[in-house]
């Protein structure tokens, strides 16, 4: 009895380091091929960018939309998806960082998952829907306020008016784009904010910091890689979204820091949804190049954010 | 400036659980008192109600008193942020503010109270430094990250740092643990320089240590698991390294332990 007992173990051992090994295999082979993938995704869509872009150079400026030059037409879309990502940005960062402070050293533990459990499900919402809810509830809602805006602090540019009648202004577009990206940022920053070693926070209160000075003192230094990778995710979507945007604002291509006005820029992505259908020819393909600017945009902007952390990486909480 | 430390029937808790019981004794001015004994029987947690640290952790609370002088540390309308002004604490871990140089470390907690004239802050940047052993070490990268330093120069840079703003008292838990040989010397030998200015608490596991560096000694024990921590003995410290009162202190210390 002893004897086959031992012969089965040696032989499962066995079996099992070979099948380990070939787990291994199949797992890196695996891993191996969707880094490959991502790159061939990313390259594709690159060439595809960049050869559909060509034609544009040269061409004529009576067969582009507008009939002006390409360069004419792509400063205004691109002043737009940059002034309406601002925004949203500007709005959404200091709300996303309170939220989060909030649920990480602030409420107690169930009010905490609760609202945590409430932020991540303005994520689940399609962005038509928030287009929806833009254009149907928040613009009305909004209207009485740009008009209070031009009366009362008209005399600074950004609300200088005339105030819009409907609400689809730029301002109502950034708006909705904050409660967008609110979801990806907030998450992001409350996993950093819960990640602080309890040690680097202990250290500040011991000095008698109040919590706020400890936040300040070891909380956002620590989480400051994070929160900038929160914003440059949020900021990522802000740009590209596209759906939301078209629904709320009313586009008419203006170049302007009025936020509260009937004259809108457009932005790149909401600019392509809406002419695409219309286009034809080269047209078409100067709608696919501002795409290809709002690539690179996305991409410097990320690389932009990189450079920034690595710069002071030698004083970098996270890596410390 | 140094103050005497006084306990009363000092109970800690974590949730429901009771870390330390009943624990009084008087710890003189301008000397160094050690807390000694086996793991969990509460010394840091007894330590960390001196300068209200215990009650950051969720659900712990601290029954009884403790007076600084005359001052009830535990009185209600006393903010816990005031008391830890007061009374430094280094941790076993040295834990400088990783984002921060070397020079914004030590000025961390003067920044806190207010300092803000660079001259005044240059100041004490370097008695700080001086006095914490590590001046001569650091002063040509006062603005380099803290956490750039060695294991030994960061728990002095915490030092540097906890007695930059002049406390009353000096809590220090195991602060010597993470260190070689010599760097614990040289916070020894800096303990015994402080003792001039400062009422320190140390706690060690490091039984030369105690004897080295203290004036008092006492003996925590448990009874067993689940049990709170007390204080079993304390006493002058050649008192209790040669003919401590109780049996269980002797069997500690002699190594004849559980
Ligand atoms: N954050 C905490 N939450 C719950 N219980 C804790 C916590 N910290 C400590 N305890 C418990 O309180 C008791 C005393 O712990 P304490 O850290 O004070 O012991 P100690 O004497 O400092 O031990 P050591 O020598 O290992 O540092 C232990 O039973 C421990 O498990
Ligand atoms: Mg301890």
């Amino acid at each position: 009895m002893p004897t086959p007992t031992i012969t089965t173990t040696t032989t499962t051992t066995t079996m099992t380091t070979t099948a380990q090994r070939r787990g291994d295999r199949v797992f890196s082979g695996l891993a191996t091929g969707a880094g490959v993938l991502i790159l061939v995704v990313l390259a594709g869509v690159a060439i595809f960018l960049v050869t559909e872009s060509l034609p544009v150079i040269g061409a004529e400026s009576s067969e582009l939309p507008g009939d002006r030059t390409f360069l004419a037409s792509l400063g205004p879309l691109v002043f737009g998806t940059l002034l309406a990502a601002t925004i949203a940005l500007a709005l959404a960062t200091p709300l996303s960082l309170a939220i989060a402070l909030f649920i990480s050293h602030y409420a107690d533990r169930r009010i905490a998952r609760t609202l945590g459990y409430l932020v991540d499900l303005l994520a689940a919402i399609p962005s038509v829907v928030y287009g929806l809810w833009g254009v149907s509830v928040l613009a009305p809602f909004l209207q009485p306020s740009f008009v209070w805006l031009e009366e009362h602090l008209g005399f600074i540019p950004l609300f200088a008016g005339p105030a819009s009648s409907t609400g689809r202004t730029v301002l109502t577009a950034g708006i909705v784009l904050a409660v967008m990206v609110l979801p990806i940022m907030t998450a992001i920053n409350r996993e950093v904010f819960l990640q602080v070693p309890t040690l680097h926070e202990e250290a500040a209160l011991a000095l008698g910091a109040t919590r706020w000075e400890m936040i300040r003192m070891s909380v956002f230094p620590y989480g400051r890689s994070g929160i900038v990778s929160g914003a440059m995710l949020g900021l990522g979507r802000a740009l590209g979204e596209t759906l939301a945007v078209l629904l709320v604002l009313s586009q008419t291509g203006a170049v302007t820091f009025n936020l509260i006005s009937r004259d809108n820029p457009s932005t790149i992505a909401a600019n392509i949804a809406a002419d695409f259908p219309e286009s034809t020819g080269v047209e078409i393909n100067a709608l696919i190049a501002t795409g290809l600017v709002l690539f690179v945009i996305t991409f410097a902007v990320n690389f932009l954010a990189r450079a920034v952390l690595a710069r002071r990486a030698g004083f970098d909480g996270a890596a410390g | 400036m140094a103050k005497q430390i006084t306990l009363e029937n000092v109970n800690a808790y974590y949730g429901g659980f009771r870390a330390i019981a009943d624990i009084s004794t008087t710890i003189q001015p301008k000397s160094i008192t050690a807390f000694i004994g086996p793991s969990g029987c509460g010394k840091s947690t007894a330590l960390r109600t001196i300068n209200r640290m215990h009650e950051v952790i969720p659900g712990a609370r601290v029954e009884g008193s403790i007076r600084l002088d005359d001052d009830d540390v535990y009185a209600s309308g006393v903010d816990p942020v005031d008391v830890r002004r007061n009374v430094g604490m280094v941790f076993q871990r040295p834990n400088p503010f990783p984002t921060m140089s070397i020079y914004e470390n030590v000025v961390a907690g003067l920044r806190l109270n207010g300092v803000k004239r660079r001259p005044a802050l240059d100041e004490k940047v370097e008695r700080s430094l001086r006095g914490a052993n590590l001046w001569n070490e650091v002063k040509d990268r006062l603005d380099k990250p803290g956490a750039g330093l060695s294991g030994g120069q960061q728990q002095r840079l915490c030092i540097a740092r906890a007695i930059a703003v002049e406390p009353q008292v000096l809590l220090m838990d195991e602060p010597c643990s993470a260190l070689d040989p010599i760097s614990t010397l040289a916070i020894e030998d800096l303990m015994m320089e402080l003792k001039d200015q400062y009422t320190i608490v140390i706690v060690t596991h490091n039984m030369q240590q105690a004897a080295r560096v203290s004036d008092r000694t006492g003996f925590f024990s448990i009874e067993k698991t689940g049990e709170p921590g007390r204080l079993v003995e304390i006493d002058d410290t050649p008192k209790i390294f040669s003919n401590p009162r109780e049996k269980r202190t002797e069997d500690y210390i002699t190594g004849r332990f559980g």
